[in-house]
């Protein structure tokens, strides 16, 4: 496997608060990865790290090999579509359109058309009349007919329907067949995009606290319901990831179970359930309610 | 999708399921791993493995250049296989249920019986 982004020991402080603290990971070619994480984790920060907007405090970064900072011959390959882009303030959209050749040399013009028909974008209307909505698919239009060999969506789809972001999501799963690059997606809507996702970075405080294959992800975790005796027996000596209660009853997060494990479970008179990526991403990066239950 | 399991299992359910219900026959062509995964909306690389997981138990075999096919004898092995797993994934737990709920084993079985002639 090639690496395209390879990050050591990044770190990027803002007077005394350390937004990406001591990150190292390896971004692959031609897989779609999902950075995941709350609001102020550090994703943005992270990425305009990556796409040689910012400069690091200390550490490393190599894209496609090479130090990102004002280096033409590895931005070129890279296509980075912000939350809240600016454009010019007379730009229309057919503007945009025909300006992002200059940036991209893969630019597929007659993939950008049906982009906007799928999208219904007014490319006669000035970028500032347009909808929340529809900023947000100009974006995704660029994103998409880029074909950048490394494209990054930070939350590309804000204000877009559900109709518009499953469009989104299907057009870049088949474009991403025919074409295969690397795509970075962050986002909230973790339960949306999951399926899309081969890899998953969940990054926390600043530091990476999840670095797995999706698939490796999903079933990794397991909830256990019964009473709270018959729960603590169980998950003894047990890494607990989250725990809630409400009178005898107890529901405890802890990690995948074998199959003796899970009959030894219902013969305790346990329930089982699984936990969806979503709720194993809330469960790792949300400990308050952890620390409320123990010192309840 | 069910949200909670690994996908590629469930890939390879779904085209286990097309098999034994006789919608994709023994030497039929299977669906390519990109139209799989626009079908389901599932990241390419993830169907590819719910096939790979059916050509390493030889359900499905590829033909150079041209795609995936069903085995010949892939319904009876897939048939025998949950089987296997009959007893311990649908009996077991229909056993322990009726347990809990009072239902003695001759009701249970007059149950199935009914349920059978149906």
């Amino acid at each position: 496997m090639t690496a395209v982004v390879e990050v050591d020991g990044l770190t990027k402080t803002f007077g005394t608060l350390n937004a990406v603290d001591n990150v190292s990971f390896t971004v692959e070619e031609n897989k779609i990865y999902g950075l995941l994480g709350r609001n102020g984790a550090g994703k943005t920060t992270l990425m305009q790290l990556l796409t040689g907007q910012d400069f690091a405090t200390r550490g490393g970064i190599k894209v496609f090999g090479e130090t990102p900072v004002e280096n033409a011959k590895v931005l070129q390959n890279v296509c980075f579509i912000k939350e809240s882009q600016k454009y010019p303030d007379d730009f229309k959209v057919k503007h945009v359109l025909t300006s992002a050749p200059w940036f991209f040399r893969n630019w597929d013009r007659e993939y950008a058309d049906r982009l906007v028909d799928d999208f219904r974008l007014p490319t006669n209307r000035r970028i500032k009349k347009l909808s929340r909505g529809q900023l947000s698919a100009v974006g995704v239009i660029v994103g998409l007919a880029s074909r950048a060999p490394l494209t990054f969506f930070d939350e590309p789809y804000l204000g877009l329907d559900a109709v518009a972001r499953q469009i989104f999501y299907d057009r870049l799963l088949e474009d991403y067949a025919e074409h295969p690059r690397t795509v970075i997606l962050s986002t909230h809507l973790i339960d949306e995009v999951s399926n899309l996702l081969e890899h998953v970075l969940v990054i926390d405080e600043g530091r990476i606290i999840i670095d797995d294959d999706a698939e490796d992800l999903r079933g990794s975790a397991t909830t256990v319901v019964g009473t709270r005796g018959a729960v603590d027996a169980f998950v003894e000596r047990r890494e607990v990831l989250h725990r809630e209660g409400i009178g005898g009853l107890a529901s405890v997060t802890i990690g995948a179970l074998s199959g003796a494990e899970r009959q030894h479970a219902s013969d305790a008179g346990l329930e089982l359930s699984p936990v969806s990526l979503q709720q194993l991403i809330v469960r790792k990066t949300n400990t308050s309610s952890t620390e409320f239950e123990q010192s309840a | 999708m069910d949200e909670n399991r690994p996908i590629f299992l469930q890939i390879a359910e779904q085209i286990e399921n097309d098999i034994i219900g006789g919608s994709l026959p023994e030497e039929s062509q299977v669906p390519s791993t990109n139209e799989i995964a626009a079908f389901y909306r599932i990241n390419p690389a993830t169907a590819g493995k719910g096939v790979n997981l059916l050509v390493e138990a030889g359900v499905l075999y590829k033909k150079r250049g041209i795609g995936m096919f069903v085995a010949e004898g892939a319904r009876s092995t897939i048939v025998t296989t949950r089987r296997d797993h009959f007893q311990t994934e649908y009996v077991r737990p229909l056993v322990a249920e009726a347990a809990k709920l009072g239902i003695t084993r001759s009701q249970l079985a007059d149950m199935i019986k009914r349920e059978g002639a149906q």
